[in-house]
């Protein structure tokens, strides 16, 4: 008797989400846990958006900053070398320089360096705040107007803020990320409290918090699968958008990304290093159900899209 | 069912006031009003109690029992303090309840007490390694505890195994878990170990409109599950009984013709067993 593998079918399936209006990117979806398309369909592979900030990168660890050198100084040359050089899908552009303790850039200044970057791509943009609450609401509702018809994803909304940028996502037509702190709990309670706003479900993205290597990846992990399974097999419709991992933010800010080859030899060439360690974080959140990724390293980035090859 | 009213905790901003003041008034306004509702036995909890805790034990002690004619659950991790409430205990209206050992060193001379002032006692299922992943963990450290009862002369028919009730909000997966451990509890004797929960933990966190739905609907299932004893709003409860035929209707896979109760039941139930995941407004959904 020939062998049949054992399959699971699932009665819950991932909203499909589309951004961008001229070169769009389609995530989501599938029916079935991640890569696991011998038991039903993976319509899209992940989305990878590069990370380019409104600010130069001087935060950022030498290995990715110097990948950015020339380009990095200006948002749009930067957007543009992501998307004409490196073949981005998609830009995720972090408004950092609009934190209080940052540079304190005005709402204003922010729509403008967003209308400027999407005068210059086709790509599909997506636009973070600072991660400052009250800031953000302010930053966020700006950027979405000055975004108005470009179909981008707005985020982060955040239990303490949702309300203001989930109204300027839904008025503008753009799909949010709805952001909560490791905690499946809550993660499901703001889908809900933004739903019930009348913001449509399937325009929502799933943040649950990303974590690197070493520094937490375990509970990301734990958490994304959790509200996979509660999607797919309890049919659970507040858990049902696609899943972003923020990668790059959290990965080149450790000191793994960062700590000299002098200091610590036995750690291994950083220019590898931080590169493998962005890779193996990113790769780990695809199997563990994250749709669409953010990144900073074009290497580690095409690691991952190597990897997805092999996996789809 | 026995009903340990709870309300009597240091916890409480009211009764905490009482306390230091020792303002008999409070006190004993609640421990009535909680004998009326249907506590069969008062918790006096004093929290840790490291300062004035045998002089504060025994001042509820004597307070709750001028007052109600019940036994009283004597409530802190302070053995000095549980043994000098033990000293005045009036023994008339019931034997004492000590709460709690546990699989914790530090707890083992707790059980000393109960031997010495023939007190019934609590045995809270966890040990000094943290909280027990699941229903079998908890079955095993019933197991030490019930053996270490035995090597100190309680009988295994004054203990009340407590699995500990966790927050819904945030530990969902134990609801269930606690239900199979009340279980399995009853089997590790003949006649069956006597159980007791913490029930009001189970909605720890969540908002206050949800609270007592979540008691109620747990506490018939661990009811149904073979409970004997609950640390509980006895009000609560008496109203938890008047619903029963519906809960266990709906248990049952009938329906029952108020469709808003049946929707109430229906989610709570399906959260509890982990069939829906928890949010704060689950019932919305």
């Amino acid at each position: 008797m020939a062998f049949t593998a054992p399959k699971e079918t699932y009665s819950g399936k991932v909203f499909e989400v589309a951004i961008g209006t001229d070169k769009t990117a389609v995530f989501g979806g599938e029916n079935v846990l991640p890569f696991h398309s011998f038991e039903g369909n993976i319509p899209h592979r992940p989305v990878i958006a590069y990370e380019i900030q409104d600010v130069p990168p001087d935060d950022w660890p030498e290995t990715v900053k110097k990948v950015y050198e020339g380009v990095s100084g200006d948002p749009v040359t930067w957007a543009k070398y992501c998307q004409d050089t490196l073949n981005a899908q998609a830009i995720a552009l972090r408004l950092v320089g609009t934190h209080p303790d940052r540079e304190n850039r005005s709402p204003e200044d922010a729509a403008k360096t967003v209308k400027d970057v999407l005068a210059a791509i086709n790509v599909p943009l997506i636009i973070l705040g600072s991660n400052q609450i009250e800031k953000d609401s302010a930053v966020l509702v700006s950027v979405s107007e000055a975004a108005k018809g470009k179909n981008c994803i707005i985020g982060k909304a955040q239990e303490g803020n949702y309300k203001t940028i989930a109204a300027a996502a839904m008025a503008n037509n753009h799909k949010l990320i709805a952001m909560s702190e490791l905690d499946i709990n809550l993660s499901k309670q703001l889908n809900i409290l933004i739903t019930q706003m009348g913001f449509d479900k399937e325009k929502l993205i799933t943040d649950p918090m990303c974590s690197a290597l070493g520094y937490g990846l375990e509970y990301t992990y734990s958490v994304m699968e959790r509200i996979r399974l509660a999607a797919l097999t309890q049919n659970d419709t507040t858990m049902q958008p696609p899943m972003l991992a923020d990668v790059g933010m959290y990965v080149w800010k450790i000191k793994e990304t960062q700590a000299s080859e002098s200091d610590l030899p036995q750690w291994g060439l950083l220019a590898e290093r931080g590169i493998a360690w962005e890779t193996i974080t990113a790769g780990s959140l695809l199997m563990s159900g994250a749709e669409f990724l953010i990144m900073r390293h074009p290497e580690a980035a095409k690691a991952v899209e190597k990897f997805i090859d092999e996996l789809m | 069912m026995l009903i340990i009213g709870e309300k009597l905790s240091i916890i409480a901003k009211r009764v905490r006031e009482a306390m230091f003041k020792r303002d008999k008034g409070p006190i004993q306004e609640i421990a009535i009003r909680q004998w009326k509702e249907g506590s069969g036995m008062i918790d006096a909890n004093i929290g840790p109690a490291e300062d004035g805790g045998e002089d504060l034990m025994q001042w509820m002690v004597t307070t709750i029992q001028e007052a109600v004619h019940l036994p009283v659950c004597l409530d802190t991790t302070n053995a000095k303090a549980l043994e000098a409430g033990l000293q005045v205990h009036n023994n008339e209206w019931g034997r004492p309840l000590i709460n709690s050992t546990s699989n914790d060193p530090e707890r083992f001379p707790i059980l000393e007490l109960a031997a010495k002032y023939n007190s019934q006692i609590i045995g809270l299922t966890v040990g000094k390694g943290g909280l027990p992943a699941d229903a079998e963990e908890r079955a095993a450290i019933a197991a030490e505890i019930m053996a270490r009862a035995m090597e100190y002369g309680v009988p295994l028919e004054d203990i009340y195994l407590d699995p500990l009730v966790l927050q819904i909000a945030t530990s969902q997966d134990h609801a269930l878990k606690v239900i199979e451990a009340i279980k399995m509890f009853q089997e590790m004797n003949d006649p069956p170990m006597k159980t007791v929960v913490g029930l009001s933990n189970i909605s720890n966190g969540c908002p206050k409109a949800l609270r007592p739905i979540l008691n109620k609907y747990y506490f018939i299932m661990l009811m149904n599950a073979g409970l004997t004893a609950a640390i509980a709003d006895a009000h609560e409860m008496a109203e938890a009984m008047q619903e029963k035929k519906l809960i266990d209707d709906v248990l049952a896979g009938k329906k029952i013709d108020d469709a808003q109760k049946m929707a109430e039941i229906t989610k709570t139930l399906d959260v509890i067993m982990g069939k829906t995941l928890y949010a704060h407004s689950y019932l919305e959904m």
